[in-house]
């Protein structure tokens, strides 16, 4: 398959890009409901309307009323979130969540994806247990109980979480907290008795949760896929984040640059435009080129995981730590190139980098990818 | 498709019958790889015979038409035959400025005299080549050559000097830019072509600090330069003083070239075998190994994405200069990391186990591909003001 878009992703694309630059822009969301200090984060006005253009059921099997497309067409719409710094859950929801859900019971998915579809729901994903992640490890514990289970545990990090209708939990059901088999994926509602939530705004005006389980009643049919047996569950739904957020990096990269291009063209020093100094120019021209090869190697692993190819997972990493480095790039580049104006809220380069920090650490930062990618290696 | 399948199992069963084991590995140094030309001399036997089966099928230059010396063969056949070559690890048969530079610019500017007469030779492995492009002084600004062709009527005489001539000790034929009128900076430059054996051509090797000599300061004193070697044959390509536009369509190839797009090899990730070769290497260099190998992934992905665009003309004309940039830039580091990682056996300049030296040669080496075909920083420029249209010089 070439790595360039078919002609219908093309359109998809020009679709999406119209769309975000239209109804998802910073003034009209990120800015709005930060500065009237949200308690959600983002607009549930938006995501209703995504959902009418279909984005929200894009993984969504037609079967269960979605499109039934593939993570190209799911980076396409997330490259252009990222590109606008859109608040949405559109990856934990329909991304990572729909991943997850794809092996669940027909009760489970009758139950969850048709107000995923109607963007009437939004879903969180809970794996991480500390400041970083590590979803070798889960200690969330989940027993048997009467016909179903109890969960105990805390989770970290759980971007969306207080605003989530069920979120998708990681939990232990046998076994030491670094084994791999012995874990199960929960659909949890947000109304189960001993769910607590401490919500808190992060540095890119986003909201997660640390979660509590204090020992959370759930039916089995809450259990998405096997008893045991969610590993492989799990880290398909950690690919599909992975990916989700490298598309979506690619995407604030390229916004914080032509942020920053277009100031190089209009701002004057010393008499001269600044993008005229060669200085800038090859820093504004390096930064170009590793875009552009964080954006292949995004299509590369988009493409591997819709062919469930067994590199998918290696390609996974090398897009997220790809991603996540050249992102950084661009921000900083674009804070510096800016002086003193890029220092200012008013200003939107800043965005950008708290964004960016915030989506680093999202799903695993280039550190945890490169060292995936040297030990998935053998080395 | 079944046609395909069909070609490949052609291609795998004569591949099977001509390739000899010796080969199938890459090249041990650069006395090992077969060039061609007037006074070429086999190592072996095998390369000969490889030589020999691979001329006489086209498979020098597989996707040239057969007239011209090719075999004719289709992209998808050729990309078949690129993959069942590298299956068995086969060696390219024949190494040549010709194939790779002065050949794409006969196909594409070359009147059909020139292409019957030359294109054949090339494919042939008769004459070798080599490219004058560069003179002192001039660098990565080409466009300001001093070698000056004066017009007398039938022929010009050629003064002038080139530098970093590759090879031009043990090549034949030269093409050359010659500047053919003062007054135009772009449109005055001719693209000839003409024998290393004239009268007024001497050539000296420029020791590196490889060690090798692979390029040469090249002189041309009252050189004779005919404008034409037959019916249909001009002794230039494209229009006499267009040289410029045919210089350029070569640029990109070299570029193209020396960015190792085509080459998966170039891309790969090297921390596996690195590792294990150093009987484990400390954490440190591991973790630079680990983002090395992220990054050549990477780039691995965007060469193949290069290719699949340049196939159907979605490419941006200029995306070859960041080819070129970000693959130079990313192989050079990777024999940063191979010295690293070969400790004190990655000195050895001279000896039996270390291939002469391979290592240390070929890391030095790479410093040249930031350099030659346009620098990094040329390559840059022309990102920010053709990509990214920035204002200004």
């Amino acid at each position: 398959m070439p790595l360039y878009h078919t002609d219908d992703q093309a359109m998809l694309a020009e679709t999406a890009q119209q769309f975000m630059a239209e109804e998802g822009a910073i003034a009209k969301q990120l800015r709005h409901w930060r500065d009237r200090d949200c308690k959600d984060g983002f607009g549930h006005g938006l995501w209703k309307q995504m959902a009418e253009m279909g984005f929200t059921g894009l993984l969504v099997p037609e079967t269960d009323g979605g499109l039934g497309m593939g993570h190209v067409e799911a980076g396409i719409v997330l490259e252009e979130i990222g590109r606008n710094l859109t608040p949405s859950p559109f990856l934990t929801s329909s991304v990572m969540a729909a991943t997850a859900l794809a092996v669940a019971s027909d009760e489970a998915r009758g139950r969850w994806l048709p107000g995923l579809v109607a963007g009437e729901s939004v879903f969180a994903v809970a794996i991480d247990e500390g400041p970083k992640h590590r979803p070798e490890t889960i200690a969330t514990r989940a027993e048997r109980s009467g016909n179903g289970f109890r969960l105990s545990g805390t989770k970290d990090f759980v971007v969306y979480g207080a605003s989530a209708d069920m979120i998708v939990v990681a939990a232990r059901t046998s076994g030491a907290d670094d084994d791999a088999d012995g874990v199960t994926l929960f659909a949890v509602p947000k109304d189960a008795a001993g769910l607590g939530h401490n919500s808190v705004r992060l540095v890119d005006s986003s909201m997660a949760s640390h979660l509590t389980l204090d020992g959370v009643e759930l039916d089995g049919d809450a259990v998405i896929g096997e008893v045991d047996g969610g590993r492989d569950v799990l880290n398909r739904v950690l690919d599909a984040g992975r990916v989700g957020a490298a598309a979506e990096g690619v995407g604030v990269a390229r916004g914080a640059m032509d942020l920053t291009v277009d100031y190089l063209k209009q701002r004057k020093q010393f008499g001269r435009l600044i993008g005229e100094f060669q200085a800038l120019q090859h820093r504004a021209a390096h930064l170009y080129s590793e875009i552009e090869i964080a954006r292949a190697a995004t299509t590369k692993a988009q493409q591997l995981l819709d062919a469930d190819a067994p590199s998918a997972s290696l390609m996974a990493s090398v897009a997220k730590a790809k991603a996540s480095r050249t992102a950084g790039l661009a921000v900083r580049e674009g804070v510096q190139m800016h002086g003193g104006i890029g220092m200012t809220d008013e200003y939107d380069i800043g965005l950008y980098m708290k964004r960016d920090r915030a989506l680093a650490e999202f799903m695993g930062d280039a550190f945890y990818h490169a060292d995936r990618v040297a030990r998935l290696s053998g080395y | 498709m079944a046609d395909l399948d069909q070609f490949r199992s052609e291609t795998r069963a004569w591949l099977e019958a001509n390739c000899p084991p010796e080969m199938r590995k890459p090249a041990e140094g650069e006395d090992d790889v077969y060039w061609g030309g007037r006074n070429a001399t086999f190592k072996n036997d095998a390369q000969r015979a490889w030589f020999e089966a691979c001329r006489d099928k086209g498979y020098t230059v597989p996707a040239w038409p057969r007239e011209y010396g090719g075999a004719g063969l289709s992209p998808a056949e050729a990309k078949v035959l690129r993959e069942e070559m590298a299956r068995i690890g086969a060696r390219p048969p024949l190494s040549s400025f010709g194939i790779w530079m002065l050949g794409p610019a006969l196909l594409h500017f070359g009147t059909e005299g020139q292409k019957r007469h030359f294109l054949n030779q090339i494919a042939r492995g008769e004459i070798r080549w080599c490219q004058g492009y560069s003179e002192p002084g001039s660098g990565s600004d080409l466009v300001s050559l001093q070698t000056f062709g004066e017009d007398k009527g039938d022929h010009w005489i050629v003064n002038g000097q080139k530098i970093w001539t590759s090879y031009a000790d043990k090549a034949d034929w030269i093409f050359c830019l010659v500047r053919t009128d003062k007054a135009n900076k772009y449109q005055g430059i001719t693209f000839m072509l003409y024998d290393m054996d004239t009268a007024g051509v001497s050539t000296k090797p420029i020791k590196l600090i490889s060690g090798n000599s692979p390029f040469c300061e090249t002189f041309f004193d009252d050189v004779k330069v005919p404008k034409s070697y037959g019916e249909d044959i001009p002794a230039y390509v494209g229009e006499i003083n267009r040289g410029w536009d045919v210089a350029k369509y070569l640029l990109g190839h070299e570029r193209e070239m020396i960015s190792g797009a085509d080459s998966s090899e170039r891309g790969a990730g090297i921390g596996a075998t690195l590792s294990r070769q150093a009987g484990g290497v400390d954490p440190v260099l591991r973790a630079e190994l680990a983002m090395f190998d992220v990054d050549a992934l990477a780039f691995s992905a965007m060469g193949e994405k290069f290719l699949d665009e340049v196939k159907v003309g979605k490419a941006h004309p200029a995306q070859p200069n960041m080819m070129k940039y970000a693959g130079t830039e990313l192989n050079k580091r990777r024999h940063e990391l191979m010295m690293a990682a070969g400790g004190s056996t990655a000195l050895e300049w001279d000896s039996a186990e270390t291939r002469g030296g391979a290592a240390p040669r070929n890391w030095l080496r790479t410093k040249a591909n930031s350099i030659e075909g346009g620098t990094s920083e040329v390559m840059l420029g022309v990102i920010a003001k053709r990509i990214l249209e920035l204002p200004g010089a």
